[in-house]
């Protein structure tokens, strides 16, 4: 078809080149993505009178966040959600430093192979394993209470931090590197000054951004024992209280935007 | 015929780009538009097909006044105007054949345009035009594997596909080689005369402006400066436009290029 | 007196370069004890919350619960393929759900394409704050309490959670569009409609692709552990094998997420690169 002339083309009908050029592949995926979505969509067995009646509820739900309640049970919101950033700030900033090490020996340019797949190792591990299954361990282990929560969030945080760190390393710029190497520096003086001052502005930013994150996780950890603002939420809601539910999560919302906007204030700050 | 009144621009700034510029342009006319960056060539082009809103005047399209359309007049309107840009400006993950049928867009509905239903009429030209800028085998590619003279050849054909009775061209060579902005500049005016088209071609190369066009207008600071024939272009001319400088160099230059 | 440059004068009248000059060394370790002194305080209050005898006791628990956990029940694999199933489900229908809904906040949010700036953009943005903060579990918690425990709990709070974070990636890849392609398909004359699917739907598909990939992945996690408040999936049965402290089973269920984690991770990562 390369040397079709305009005589050829004329009178052609001209359709758009399909992103998948073979017929029967594309028709096939099709039928499968149809069939499955029908599938899916029917295992999903809905109790619509439970639902109908939901709605009322549903609809209080909302109300109570017109007008929510902030007092009647201020103590234990208090004191949920001092311990929720006490979590949050302990656990980062461990998190934090743990990560260093990891993300260091993660990235293939400076580690050594067998560290390498250690810290590789431990990353994987840290990331494929949800927060609320950590803390189910972690309380299981350590009992209740806040230790068990700051335990959770810093293994999770070391999974984040260290893989972004490692990844960044292996990105950085190779001359600069390597003109600190080639003034005869040690490794520490070489990771000082030919590693650090490239990595540092996103650490810190990365950092910012798991605190953030950090805090948002925080609010589940109460629902399995493990410290913070969730369990008074969870009694709330069994309790049907909607107009207190409402109050903490206005609470959250409002600290996570705050938390943004203070962490982008840093980050622009830092760059 | 274009009329412009009294046409003003000032930004929210309170950058004055366009201070009550009057201006004709006869059917068939192809005219160039130099000046200084920032002198309001970019502007003035915008304001012409309502891209940018100007602040006061009137842009007049044979009897129409298009300062006073509302949006489905501003749309119909649109479609007379062809506008090729600087960089192309072509969507470039779409496929050629689909920026060039991008021009029909004013005159297909939504569904058709959706779906890339274009009537055959629209197909047929859209495959003419390819053929006319030498681009037929590269229908099916996607814009943003060719080349930058080829790109802006799409351009080119997209803007003509609207079957307009102007053509609105911003810098056409301001990022290709000097053998690729000639033959570009060649492409336009041949495709003017053809059809013939009025433009308004924006352009700050001098000398390839004098190769090609029949008319030029200098413009500083939002003012005209000067307007008439290519070759009435002088040193004091350009001294006026652009500021103290030897200009020799590119006058001479130039009338030798129309010579060979 | 405070030195203004890195190099001052020592009081032996040499030049001395230091890094940084007098107050930003002074500012540099007051923030530093700042920090160290919060994170002391708070260190403390979990201190004080602890009851160590259990902590010291841990590793001897933490032995106790290995020991009892090996080998994993793999017999049980049978009661769990509904399960993993619904799991997959509820993560697979509940992104498209939530994509659905975050394209048009997402248009109504970017401050190229909304409508009004002053009106429609902040309640966009509203929404992707509200839905974003709250995590999926704390959606599933308020969902089972309004429409009672089951998959269509857990399915529309996966939704809800990913409304806000798919917008919100979204609008921030419409605000980066080439501005150029747009002013190029609006000179055509073509209507809104249109310069949205000419213009600016191709420059946002890649990003767009890749975001639902990406939210996909992440919503496999959070939906197997749904079923702790009782909103279905996988969840559901390492629930009650908690409570029934069967171990041989959560270490089978465990093991089951973490393959299915990796196989989505391994997953989304193909397509990304298939797309990209």
């Amino acid at each position: 078809m390369s040397a079709a002339t305009l005589e050829a083309r004329l009178g052609q009908r001209w359709r758009k080149p399909p992103f998948i050029r073979n017929n029967l592949l594309r028709w096939a995926m099709a039928a499968g993505v149809f069939a499955y979505l029908i599938l899916a969509i029917g295992s999903f067995d809905v109790n619509w009178a439970r639902v109908n009646e939901g709605l009322v509820r549903g609809w209080l739900f909302i109300k109570a966040f017109m007008s929510p309640d902030f007092l009647s049970r201020s103590i234990e919101i208090r004191e949920g959600m001092l311990e929720s950033v006490i979590i949050t700030i302990t656990s980062t900033v461990v998190g934090v430093l743990i990560s260093i090490p990891i993300g260091l020996g993660a990235a293939r340019n400076i580690a050594p192979l067998p560290v390498y797949l250690i810290c590789r190792g431990i990353i994987t591990l840290s990331r494929a394993l949800n927060e609320i299954i950590v803390a189910i361990l972690m309380v299981a282990i350590f009992g209740f209470g806040p230790l068990a929560g700051f335990i959770t969030l810093s293994f999770a945080t070391i999974g984040f931090l260290s893989k972004l760190l490692a990844e960044d390393i292996e990105d950085m710029d190779k001359a600069q590197a390597e003109a600190i190497r080639a003034t005869g520096s040690s490794w520490m003086q070489w990771i000082n000054y030919g590693v650090q001052p490239q990595v540092m502005p996103r650490l810190i930013g990365l950092s910012m951004y798991r605190l953030d994150i950090n805090f948002r996780e925080s609010a589940i950890l109460g629902l399995v024992g493990a410290g913070g603002i969730g369990a008074t939420l969870n009694t709330a809601f069994d309790r049907y209280e909607f107009d207190t539910a409402a109050a903490i999560l206005i609470i959250i919302i409002v600290t996570v935007m705050v938390l943004e906007y203070l962490s982008g204030f840093i980050r622009a700050w830092v760059q | 015929m274009l009329k412009l009144e009294k046409l003003t621009k000032t930004y929210p700034t309170g950058d004055q780009a366009l201070r009550a510029v009057d201006m004709v342009v006869p059917n068939g006319q192809v005219l160039a538009l130099i000046g200084p960056s920032g002198a309001g060539k970019s502007t003035l082009i915008r304001c012409i097909n309502r891209l940018v809103a100007p602040t006061s005047g009137k842009v007049i399209l044979n009897d129409l006044d298009i300062t006073a359309l509302g949006s489905g007049g501003l749309r119909r309107a649109r479609r007379t105007m062809g506008m090729i840009f600087q960089e192309y400006a072509l969507v470039e993950r779409l496929t050629v054949m689909e920026n060039v049928l991008s021009g029909r867009l004013g005159y297909v509905g939504f569904w058709r345009s959706l779906t890339r239903r274009y009537p055959q009429s629209d197909i047929d030209e859209a495959f003419r035009l390819l053929d006319r800028v030498g681009l037929l085998d590269m229908a099916d590619k996607r814009a943003d594997e060719l080349s930058g003279g080829q790109r802006q050849r799409v351009g080119i054909a997209r803007a003509l596909i609207q079957n307009p009775e102007l053509l609105l061209v911003d810098e056409p060579t301001a990022s290709l080689d000097p053998k690729t902005s000639r033959q570009i500049m060649r492409l336009i005016c041949e495709l003017c005369r053809e059809r013939g088209l009025a433009a308004v071609i924006n352009i700050h190369d001098v000398a390839l402006a004098q190769m090609f066009v029949q008319r030029v207008v200098g413009l500083k600071s939002g003012e005209i400066q000067f307007d008439g024939a290519p070759g009435e272009m002088s040193e004091e001319v350009l001294t006026r436009i652009y500021g103290e400088e030897d200009w020799k160099a590119t006058i001479a230059k130039a009338e030798d290029e129309v010579v060979a | 007196m405070g030195a203004i440059m890195p190099v001052s004068t020592n009081t032996a009248g040499k030049k001395v370069w230091q890094l940084r000059n007098r107050n930003e060394t002074l500012t540099r370790w007051f923030c530093f004890l700042v920090l160290v002194a919060t994170f002391m305080w708070c260190w403390k209050y979990i201190s004080d919350a602890t009851t160590w005898f259990f902590v010291w006791d841990a590793p001897n628990i933490a032995a106790d619960i290995g020991s009892r956990a090996f080998p994993p029940r793999w017999s049980y694999m049978d009661k769990l393929w509904g399960p993993i199933w619904d799991t997959l489900n509820i993560a697979t229908i509940g992104t498209v759900l939530a994509l659905i809904i975050a394209v048009p906040v997402a248009f109504l949010a970017a401050r190229n394409t909304t409508p009004s700036t002053l009106f429609i953009r902040p309640i966009a943005l509203l929404i992707i704050v509200s839905t974003r903060s709250i995590n999926s579990l704390i959606w599933a918690l308020l969902l089972v309490a309004i429409i009672g425990p089951g998959t269509f709990a857990g399915l529309i709070a996966i939704a809800i959670r990913s409304i806000g974070f798919c917008a919100k990636l979204l609008y921030e890849a419409i605000e980066e569009i080439d501005h150029k392609q747009v002013e190029a398909i609006t000179a055509t004359g073509a209507s809104r409609m249109q310069i949205m699917i000419y213009a600016i739907a191709p420059q946002i598909l890649p990003a767009f692709a890749g975001i639902s990939v990406f939210r996909w992945d992440i919503n496999i996690r959070e939906s197997t552990v749904l079923g702790l408040v009782g909103a279905g999936g996988i969840g559901l049965q390492l629930q009650s094998s908690l409570n029934t402290l069967a171990w041989p089973q959560v270490t089978l269920i465990l093991t089951v997420i973490l393959v299915a984690v990796v196989i989505g991770e391994w997953v989304s990562a193909k397509v990304r690169g298939a797309i990209i």
